[in-house]
């Protein structure tokens, strides 16, 4: 072996060290937590990395709880809805900011990314107001509300870039063929732009799915709860006592979907992001 | 079928005039190109009559309707673009149904004249394919057929060739010219290109700058160009032009003096120009002579080209930077850096005055 092929070896392994302790880095918090909440309570301060025995105890416990349950659903009903809702908004207006000329286009261009970048926090407290005057104050339908209100400006950011780049002559072919604007979107640019759409959406889902502040200001009751605060509220018997093991069961429980979307759409997420970037 | 006419049109982008007072009239089955160099308007004004961009000004009649104000799907025309611009998601089938569909045809004769549209283009075997599984000269003929299949009045192509190879592009154009033959429909054709202009037109409209320069068939355009500017775009290789003076005009011919030529007698009437006055003498590559060099009509020979059949000789002038240019048939006894005398065929000689516009024959030779 010559010094030239040790080299070679030598960056090989630097690599595979690198990607492993980024693995362990990314990873193990996750392990960590599907292991713990496979763990009986008895067991849960002893630190092993390996499971022994399979304990299914903290699942049953938290599938059993009405209230986890109602808040999947709620869950589930909130964060779909968004998507919907988002992406209908975002190709209409992606539509209108990526292909109709008027006046100010930029701006309002610059307006919905200037408002995305508000933290949360800020807006708050008028949040508040607005929900409560709409009569949507414990109620899923103030955390779509809310949730949009942030998704919007990302959903449309992305799907009016990648708009812009479908032909000009495309559209044109579609005018002439007898198709409204309407025809044109749902029938010529919508099949084009499922990469994006699957991007956007799947982020929008992401997003509302773990969103925690505005889930927890907006809701009240036990019925009307999502599953970031249903988690956070799990309590042990006593005061004193953290529940561990549950909680753990229903983090892994709710991290999973979202693993499965984000595998299925992996590489339609990669395509819809790297779009703008390269000409295909 | 139909005719189209169009009157004192305008098109104004912004504050740019993009097309100036356009007056054209398209008959009924006539196969009509806009040539003209890149940026002139062409393709403005090819969608204007598609509907494609709104009118400014004038007046859009097809057959005998007023359309100015009418959507592209109730014109009755149909547009084959640059690219294709073909639906990427649709089969060639439903590329061409797409139309059809959307104005709520009967589902047997969407598939009637998608089918018949299909056996004209050739396109039967490929029907249930994708664009992206098609080559370009069948996209092509897919971009066509997706026109043609709603039976428009008007079929309008913008440069539809010029994403094609070279051979290719001699294919397809003689498919067009074929397919004209066979519909009899009215077909108005943009290109860049003055060989498939003349080799595809019943009627060329030179564009520049936004106004029609010449009308005419391309027999007219070759044999009789309106201006320089007809002149020099209209044919390959470019006609020659050289700077000349007027010695005497009179009703029935001139005479003009060009460096190098000597004086000429032509058969243009000189009647309304001033003796003295410059002109510019045109004569296409084919229409001279090559002799031995004689006093000053002596031109140095700086290439020859040599393309199997014919051959081009080029010449270096005596005034301005442009090469002249000799053809005639191989083989060809010139050498680079020979001297030789021209002589032109008087009778082929073009004239152009100050402004760039060709002087008329005079009246007994034009009966001769
Ligand atoms: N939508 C538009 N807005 C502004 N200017 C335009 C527009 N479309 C075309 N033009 C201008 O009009 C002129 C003619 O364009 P075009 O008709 O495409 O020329 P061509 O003869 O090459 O087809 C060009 O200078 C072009 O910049
Ligand atoms: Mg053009």
């Amino acid at each position: 072996m010559n010094q030239y092929q040790l080299i070679k070896l030598a960056k090989r392994v630097g690599l595979y060290a690198l990607i492993a302790v980024v693995m362990v880095y990314a990873i193990f918090p996750f392990y960590y937590a599907v292991i713990t909440s496979l763990k009986p309570s008895s067991e849960l301060f002893r630190v092993d990395f390996w499971l022994s025995s399979l304990d299914f105890t903290n699942y049953v416990q938290i599938f059993t709880q009405k209230s986890f349950v109602r808040a999947i659903v709620n869950s589930i009903v909130v964060s779909l809805s968004v998507v919907f809702i988002a992406l209908l908004l975002g190709i209409t207006a992606s539509y209108a900011l990526g292909r109709v000329r008027f006046r100010g286009r930029t701006t309002v261009m610059l307006v919905i990314l200037g408002v995305s970048m508000f933290p949360q926090v800020a807006v708050l407290s008028g949040l508040f107001e607005v929900i409560r005057s709409l009569n949507l104050y414990n109620n899923p339908g103030g955390l779509i509300l809310s949730y949009t209100i942030f998704t919007l400006p990302f959903t449309v950011w992305v799907l009016t870039t990648f708009m812009r780049q479908l032909p000009m002559e495309l559209e044109e072919a579609a005018i002439m063929d007898g198709a409204t604007p309407w025809v044109t979107i749902t029938k010529v640019f919508l099949p084009l732009m499922w990469p994006a759409m699957a991007t956007t959406g799947l982020l929008a889902f992401i997003a509302a799915w773990n969103e925690f502040l505005f889930a927890l200001t907006f809701t009240l009751t036990d019925s009307q709860r999502t599953v970031p605060v249903a988690i956070a509220l799990i309590s042990g018997g006593s005061q004193h006592e953290l529940p561990w093991g549950p909680i753990m069961a229903a983090s892994v429980t709710v991290t999973v979907p979202l693993v499965v979307l984000v595998m299925i759409f992996q590489r339609r997420i990669v395509s819809g992001l790297t779009a703008g970037a390269v000409k295909g | 079928m139909a005719s189209v006419t169009l009157e004192k049109i305008n098109k104004v982008f912004g504050s740019t005039h993009i097309i100036k007072d356009v007056d054209l009239s398209v008959g009924e089955g006539e196969f009509v190109v806009f040539v003209g160099p890149s940026g002139c308007g062409k393709s403005t004004l090819l969608r204007l009559i598609a509907g494609l961009e709104s009118i400014s000004g004038g007046e859009l009649r097809i057959g005998e309707q007023v359309v100015n104000d009418l959507p592209p799907r109730e014109r009755g025309v149909g547009m084959v673009f640059q690219s294709y611009a073909l639906y990427p998601h649709m089969t060639v089938y439903e590329n061409m149904a797409f139309g059809l569909k959307l104005a709520k045809t009967a589902k047997e004769t969407i598939d009637e004249r998608v089918m018949a549209t299909a056996r004209i283009l050739q396109l039967e075997e490929l029907l249930h394919r994708k664009p992206k599984e098609l080559s370009g000269g069948q996209r092509q003929r897919v971009a066509m057929g997706r026109a043609m299949a709603r039976e428009p009045r008007i079929l309008l192509f913008d440069e539809p060739l010029s994403n094609l190879d070279a051979s290719l592009r001699v294919q397809m154009r003689n498919e067009i010219a074929r397919l004209h033959h066979r519909l009899g429909s009215t077909m108005v054709y943009v290109t860049h290109d003055q060989v498939e202009a003349m080799t595809l037109a019943d009627k060329i409209v030179v564009l520049r700058d936004g106004r029609v320069e010449q009308v005419g068939s391309p027999h007219t355009l070759y044999q009789q160009p309106a201006t320089k500017f007809v002149a020099g775009f209209i044919g390959s290789p470019t006609m020659n032009f050289m700077p000349a003076e007027l010695m005497e005009g009179s009703a029935s011919g001139c005479q003009v003096r060009a460096p190098g030529l000597g004086e000429l007698a032509l058969p243009q009437s000189g009647d309304d120009q001033r003796p003295g006055a410059g002109l510019t003498l045109g004569v296409r590559p084919e229409h001279l002579r090559l002799a031995e060099a004689e006093g000053n009509n002596s031109f140095e020979i700086v290439n020859v080209e040599y393309l199997g059949n014919e051959v081009y000789v080029y010449l270096e002038p005596k005034a301005g930077d442009t090469l002249l240019i000799h053809r005639s048939e191989a083989p060809s006894r010139w050498k680079v850096g020979q001297r030789v005398a021209l002589v032109p065929e008087l009778e082929h000689v073009h004239l152009f005055d100050g402004n760039d516009k060709a002087l008329a024959l005079a009246k007994q030779s034009q009966a001769a």
